[in-house]
């Protein structure tokens, strides 16, 4: 993965045998990506990294420089993560840091990078405290604030007219964030709330309580196999006439798994495999050729991350300069798949969401495909909080 | 029992000499991150100290020892979020509350034996994990992000990471002795006593549980503090420091240095510590590898993998 | 609200089940050849992968459970002829760490070759829908098939151990290997035969939930802490003990969820009663377990030591 140098200095120094340090060569690119590729998160991470590796084979010499790319797993480990972020800094002195998925993790590297002066761009996690009070100059997101996928089914919700919806969400700090975002913009009744318990199996008593109660629609939140495991649970238990919302639930990361289950489901996101520019169709045929399986939106962010680095070199003219660049990133000079695609004032994307629902495509895989489009050029509610020094 | 024979008073001696003059061969090799990494091997070998203590003297296998590095961790994040920033104020805050989650959860941990035991230590240690995942106001599973360091004195010094290596190792140092002077003192004969013959202990007098009891206090209160060391190299601080797998790894340590022997849990929590990160350099399937070497060392050697060097094995 | 709670109670009954299913495997090869299997979570997400392998490739949900019993078993001999059986005259520790390994390398494994991405079986057709319960609300069929495979696992096991030759000399190996050696029994095979039957039984559990549950690299760890609860609270070597603290552990963590914030409610605050209540919850399991060893040091049904 890293260089096998860094165990040999790392015995060597161990054994006081001294080796000669290796001299760093500044006309390269050095880029890090920080996923977390083991453990049982690691599809995402996998996703986001093939994303990014597709866009760089694409591009060849990202910024017209000659690019080494150095992966670190982040495991699911934050005090792990923040260990080698900053072997990625201290040590291999990269330029550019890409990562990580998870928002634990964010909190783990984000200090260590941004004070080394290196550039940290997530291609995922955006919790709001860094979209607010402490952005960044050197942090970008790529990708979302976290609130905002909830907050586009919240005004889903709203525009439908429902007057009692149900919430769902794991009992940990990005479920309460959640439901937050989803009642900011939903202001009608709260059939319930319930909190489950991080990798919960058995869903049948929240399913009991939705059945006893038959709200007008279920708000769900419950990322990777979780969202497997309530999906297929939701339709067996014949609660499908209730319409079912969600974030982060169904999309294609699970949908191999939750396959029939979650026909019909809906989602929101900044983005689906069928959104159509030029751009996107490409991007998703590439992807499709080479890695067999339909993207998400972790490949997708991922991806996009190479080309706005790629073309933010090229405008600042290589990495030297660090103010530039970070001039260079705020202008994001490319074009996104999103097709929409700017920078607010604290480093997260204005762009537009959209209602995502299941479908089954004619080759027979699962993919969420676009209904409509709720928001347009949306910004997240931190980035007042947010004093860019 | 711990006899502090010459061989192993030499080889105390050299483990932390080499570790006192790792910074200078870092320093020469121009390669400062090693220093990041030997601090947090340094963090793990006190709490594997910590729980050699009682696995390995007094017989009790504590599964979930984790728990303590959250408590440590905790303490410098809370006091830390409170405007409390001395190291010194970090690490009583943090024995305080160790001593008394040890006290309660070992006084009802302890009327249970063998496998019970360490399902129950290892419950009381989820207890903490869900706690701490529910704690809204720091950050709950998000964990925190330490502004910085604690203080010394009120001066900023460890934030220089030579500084902090060096403190660990003072404490690693410190805490060792300690443990040495415990097990040869009456109060850990009585402990090795109570695990080898629980009844003949009480016959003579000894109430086995009353020190039992005592001996994993200490131990939670020295894993606390190797929590408090973990939590200012890492700058962080989250629930998953007290995950069951931590725990585990803690035992793995200690077994790896060869238990009831206290420079091997140092030795032990190094060798792991380094094999982690050598394996993941060959292959990001890592842990197929270090679980096959685990597997081969419990199979293979009864020492741990001090064992392996030993031709006479007794 | 009683119907509602009649239903929990169901609910509950029903996980409860699900966990006697899963920890089934684990109680026999616990309780009768005294070993720590920390492995056995991951030999049920063997047993869930290989369902999903043997499902698309036969195209039935019902050949490919019959499939993962012989090769579950077979997973079963090759691990206990290759570690497991140089551990059983080991102390526990030894156990624990050999199997903490194996756990590592098969969770890592799993993703090499089936990948990281969650996999699924889809409901097989026949058991699919739901059967109208009380008013609006209904119960899936394929529950009352796992509640069935449960039930018939536990009276499986019950009379197989306590009824029949084979059961007659497992106990009596249990407690006096070497008698029952010096008797012409041959413990050694015994053993294996047992584990290797611990290891299907764990197998066939990981293939009942695939319909129901995730199949993804994180499974056998979610289930394994719960699993231990379980037999501890039954008392270790009592499959009996461990239907009842399945059971046990399945209701108060239903029950608890769903009605543990109306109780809390009922004595404090609205908003401090949520947050307790999002703060227990997930303690609740671990919170049983503390108080029923305090009380009975060897579990309900262990023996007194």
């Amino acid at each position: 993965m890293t260089h096998p140098r860094k165990i040999v200095a790392l015995l060597a120094a161990t054994t006081c045998l001294a080796g000669p340090a290796i001299a760093q060569d500044d006309d390269t690119l050095k880029i890090g990506l920080i996923l977390t590729l083991s453990g049982p998160g690691a599809v995402l991470g996998e996703m986001s990294r093939d994303g990014f590796q597709l866009a760089a084979e694409e591009i060849g010499d990202i910024g017209g420089m000659k690019t080494e790319i150095i992966i670190a797993d982040a495991e699911q480990k934050p005090d792990i993560a923040a260990n080698k972020a900053r072997e990625l800094v201290e040590r291999d002195k990269v330029d550019i840091v890409v990562g990580p998925i998870f928002s634990n993790i964010l909190g783990a590297i984000h200090k260590p990078v941004t004070d080394s002066g290196a550039i940290l761009i997530s291609p995922n996690a955006g919790p709001s405290v860094y979209a607010g009070a402490e952005c960044n100059p050197n942090f970008f997101a790529t990708s979302y604030q976290n609130d905002q996928m909830h907050e586009v089914m919240g005004a889903h919700a709203q525009e439908e007219g429902y007057q009692n919806v149900f919430l769902l969400a794991p009992n940990y700090q990005a479920g309460k964030d959640s439901l937050a975002g989803f009642k900011h913009s939903y202001k009608g009744e709260v059939a319930g709330e319930i909190y489950t318990q991080l990798g919960q199996l058995d869903y049948s008593a929240e399913l009991a309580q939705i059945a006893a109660m038959q709200p007008d629609a279920v708000f769900a939140f419950m990322p990777g196999g979780m969202g497997v495991n309530l999906v297929k649970q939701y339709r067996q238990a014949g609660l499908e006439t209730i319409p079912f919302l969600s974030a982060f639930t169904v999309d294609e990361s699970t949908l191999p798994a939750q396959q029939d289950a979650a026909l019909g489901f809906f989602g929101g996101s900044n983005w689906a495999p069928d959104l159509d520019t030029p751009e996107n169709k490409a991007f998703v045929e590439a992807y499709e050729a080479k890695f067999d399986q339909v993207p998400a939106s972790y490949a997708m962010a991922g991806y996009d991350t190479a080309y706005l680095i790629d073309a933010a070199l090229r405008e600042a003219g290589g990495v030297a300069d660090k103010e530039a660049l970070i001039a260079a990133l705020e202008a994001a000079p490319f074009t996104s798949v999103r097709g929409d695609f700017s920078f607010g004032p604290n480093h997260f994307p204005v762009q537009d969401f959209y209602l995502t629902e299941v479908v089954k495509r004619e080759d027979g895989k699962f993919a969420t495909s676009v209904v409509k489009k709720i928001f347009d050029d949306y910004q997240d509610n931190y980035v007042a909080d947010c004093q860019m020094n | 029992m711990t006899r502090l024979t010459p061989t192993r008073a030499w080889a105390a001696t050299i483990l932390f000499a080499a570790f006192a003059i790792l910074p200078m061969i870092t320093q020469a090799l121009g390669d400062s991150y090693l220093i990041v990494i030997a601090t947090r091997i340094l963090a793990y070998a006190i709490a594997a100290l910590a729980l050699d203590l009682i696995l390995g003297y007094g017989g009790m296998v504590s599964f979930g020892h984790a728990a303590y590095l959250g408590i440590g961790a905790y303490a410098v994040a809370i006091l830390g979020r409170a405007g409390i920033t001395d190291l010194g104020a970090h690490m009583l805050a943090a024995i305080a509350v160790a001593a008394v989650f040890a006290l309660i959860t070992g006084a009802i941990s302890l009327r249970t034996r063998g496998i019970y035991f360490i399902m129950i230590t290892l419950a009381f240690a989820q207890m903490g994990y869900f706690f701490f995942v529910s704690l809204s106001a720091y950050g709950g599973d998000d964990g925190v992000t330490l502004n910085a360091r604690s203080t010394v004195f009120g001066q900023p010094l460890l934030e220089n990471n030579t500084a902090l290596y060096y403190t660990a190792l003072a404490l690693l140092i410190g805490l060792y002795l300690l443990a040495v002077a415990i097990t040869r003192s009456r109060f850990g004969r009585v402990l090795t006593g109570a695990r080898e013959n629980p009844l003949r202990m009480q016959a003579i007098g000894f109430s086995p549980f009353r020190y039992q009891l005592t001996a994993y206090v200490i131990s939670g209160c020295m894993a606390s503090i190797a929590g408090v060391m973990l939590a200012n190299q890492a700058s962080y601080v989250s629930p998953s420091y007290m995950d069951w797998h931590r725990s585990g790894e803690l035992v793995v340590m200690v077994v790896f240095g060869g238990i009831g022997n206290l420079l091997g849990a140092v030795a032990g929590a190094t060798i792991a510590l380094l094999l982690e990160e050598w394996l993941a350099l060959l292959t990001r399937h890592w842990p197929i590898l270090f679980g096959l070497i685990l597997v081969l060392v419990v199979l293979y050697s009864r020492d741990g993998l001090s064992g392996f060097f030993r031709s006479d094995r007794s | 609200m009683t119907s509602l709670f009649l239903l929990q109670l169901l609910n509950g009954v029903q996980f409860g089940i699900l966990l006697f299913l899963i920890a089934a495997g684990l109680t026999l090869v616990f309780g009768i050849m005294d070993f720590v299997n920390l492995a056995h979570g991951v030999v049920y997400m063997i047993g869930a992968y290989l369902a999903v392998t043997f499902t698309s490739m036969t195209g039935s949900y019902g050949l490919g459970l019959l499939l993962t019993l012989p090769a579950t078993l077979l997973v079963g001999l090759v691990l206990e002829l290759s570690v497991f059986r140089r551990l059983y005259d080991r102390p526990h520790l030894d156990q624990v760490l050999a199997t903490f390994g194996l756990v590592m390398i098969i969770t890592e494994g799993v993703q090499v070759i089936w990948g990281a991405a969650p996999l699924s079986v889809p409901m097989p057709e026949l058991l699919s829908g739901s059967v109208p319960l009380i008013g609006a609300m209904r119960y899936p069929v394929f529950r009352l098939v796992i509640i069935a495979a449960g039930l018939l696992t536990a009276l499986g096991l019950y009379l197989v151990i306590g009824h029949t030759r084979i059961g007659m000399r497992l106990r009596a190996g249990a407690s006096n290997r070497a008698m029952v050696a010096a008797l012409g029994v041959d413990i050694g095979k015994l053993f294996t035969v047992i584990f290797a039957f611990g290891a299907m039984l764990a197998g066939f559990a990981g293939a009942m939930v695939a319909p129901v549950l995730t199949v993804d690299p994180g499974m056998g760890e979610q289930v394994l802490i719960l699993a231990f609860v379980v037999i501890v609270i039954g008392g270790i070597g009592s499959v009996r003990g461990a239907f009842a603290g399945a059971l046990l552990v399945g209701l108060v963590d239903t029950l608890g969820r769903s009605f543990g914030p109306i109780l809390l409610r009922a004595v404090m605050e609205p908003a401090a009663a949520g947050q307790a209540g999002r703060v227990l919850a997930p303690m609740l399991v671990y919170i049983l377990m503390a108080v029923i060893l305090a009380v009975r040091p060897s579990g309900l049904f262990g023996a007194k030591t």
